[in-house]
């Protein structure tokens, strides 16, 4: 759970880190595009360490989750924890949430297939026009809303899971725990400013695509 | 004062428990929780009712025996406090309680609020323990500690094992009891040598027990009448971690 959760928050760092470069404009950010792109091989081992590790991610949920219900068969009348937060409780809600994300968010920009009107246009170099897909896409608001909605089960999960992963491999002590907690929950709310600003900078107009003004 | 008790009452293991209400008259506040029922039970037995079972000891705080979830908190409200050391001061005139016994799979229901924990016994038969040859006592300061050490292990040596830690555990896992009994070892010279076998036979223990799983939700700690920090599980992980990758006696 620790190493597969680690490894996929090592992979929304550089995700968040690449999607920022729209800031940039289209020709940054569509040569950043066409650069993944070119790795070729090394693309597709990427891809698949981190399916991997999302499924054993899921599978260990499931079975933590089997687990702990057995554990107490009969439950409290009444229960009232006193230091457990939202997220810490709601791990498996957000993460299922998620996991639909991943599949719209693959099919919506990997496979190109909710919205091929917008997502398969090329600019003036031949080069897939990225920019103008990511621009497009989020000009509509259910989708720009979805976007943003999504970040928000995402960063409750990181807000507990990166500090929760440090106490499961073991690499914390009572000085360490409360800096994690809070660095957790400070990056956490870094990582869904960072995520949803990009459908809000385009349903805003911050970021605009003109058709034809390609360089 | 006079209080509404809401009570788990269960004949034995195989039979259906439910609540029963009760209530507490002329109850002083200056009573600990466990002589509150004491007067309750005096009460019933004058009525001709079975008394409340429930498991008590020292009465002093430092046992482990008293396991009673008060108003859904292992041991009642307040922190670093036994059932029998919870005074009724803290509850207002007219208040309703709720009394239910550990619930967990490997705490099975004795009798309305007395549970079994002989599994806690199980996972220290496992490995809670230092292999000593017979022999005369050795000398207390033949072997030099470090202060902090001693410390340390004292801090997790505190644990009287009652199982607050699983009762207010979300999933039932006792891994703060484990990470206690682990650690109070692992910390001094003479527990060290057999550190690494320990950690594996009390995880296997504690896993063949039916204990659930740890998420981090540190609800344990908050329980703890001992306050045990939950850094001990982190300890223990660690320990764990090590133990996996390196089996071998260190």
């Amino acid at each position: 759970m620790a190493v597969t959760g680690l490894m996929m928050f090592g992979f929304i760092l550089g995700h968040l880190a690449g999607n920022l470069l729209i800031y940039a404009g289209p020709d940054t950010f569509n040569a950043y595009a066409k650069k993944l792109q070119s790795l070729g091989e090394f693309l597709w081992v990427a891809r698949c360490i981190l399916l991997t590790a999302l499924l054993f991610h899921v599978l260990s949920a499931i079975q933590l989750t089997f687990e702990n219900r057995k554990a107490r068969p009969i439950g409290y009348r009444r229960y009232d924890p006193e230091v457990t937060t939202y997220a810490a409780r709601t791990m498996m809600l957000s993460g299922i949430i998620l996991t639909a994300f991943i599949v719209y968010h693959l099919l919506h920009f990997t496979f190109r297939l909710t919205h091929p009107e917008v997502s398969n246009l090329h600019d003036a170099r031949g080069n897939h026009h990225v920019y103008a897909m990511v621009v497009q896409s989020f000009r509509q608001w259910p989708v720009a809303v979805a976007y943003i909605a999504a970040m928000v089960p995402l960063c409750l999960h990181l807000s507990h899971g990166i500090s929760s992963a440090f106490q499961s491999l073991g690499l914390q002590n009572n000085r360490l725990l409360p800096v994690f907690k809070n660095a957790a929950r400070g990056i956490a709310l870094l990582i869904f400013v960072g995520y949803a600003s990009i459908p809000a900078a385009c349903l805003s107009g911050l970021i605009q695509y003109t058709a034809g003004r390609t360089p | 004062m006079k209080l509404k008790l809401r009570i788990w009452r269960q004949k034995n293991a195989q039979s259906q428990g439910r609540f029963e209400t009760y209530t507490a008259e002329n109850v002083n506040p200056h009573m600990s929780f466990l002589e509150m029922l004491d007067v309750v039970n005096e009460d019933l037995l004058g009525k001709g009712i079975d008394p409340i079972a429930f498991d008590h000891d020292c009465r002093e705080g430092i046992c482990g025996a008293c396991s009673l979830m008060i108003n859904g908190e292992a041991h009642g409200p307040g922190r670093g406090v036994t059932a029998c050391q919870l005074h009724m001061r803290v509850f207002k005139e007219g208040d309703e309680i709720t009394v239910e016994p550990w619930r967990a799979r490997p705490f099975p229901v004795v009798r309305d609020l007395v549970v079994d924990r002989s599994s806690f016994d199980r996972i220290i038969q496992a490995g809670g323990y230092i292999s000593a040859s017979t022999g005369g006592v050795p000398d207390a300061n033949a072997i030099p500690i470090g202060k902090p050490f001693a410390d340390k292990a004292m801090d997790a040596a505190a644990c009287i094992g009652c199982g607050a830690c699983v009762a207010a555990c979300p999933n039932a896992s006792a891994m703060l009891f484990v990470a206690a009994k682990v650690s109070h070892l692992a910390l001094l010279p003479q527990g060290r040598i057999e550190a690494k076998p320990r950690v594996s036979a009390m995880i296997q223990s504690m896993d063949n027990e039916g204990f659930g799983n740890c998420t981090n939700h540190f609800e344990c700690e908050a329980a703890c009448p001992k306050e045990i920090n939950a850094d001990f599980i982190a300890r223990m992980n660690r320990e764990y971690l090590q133990t996996k990758i390196c089996p071998e006696v260190s």
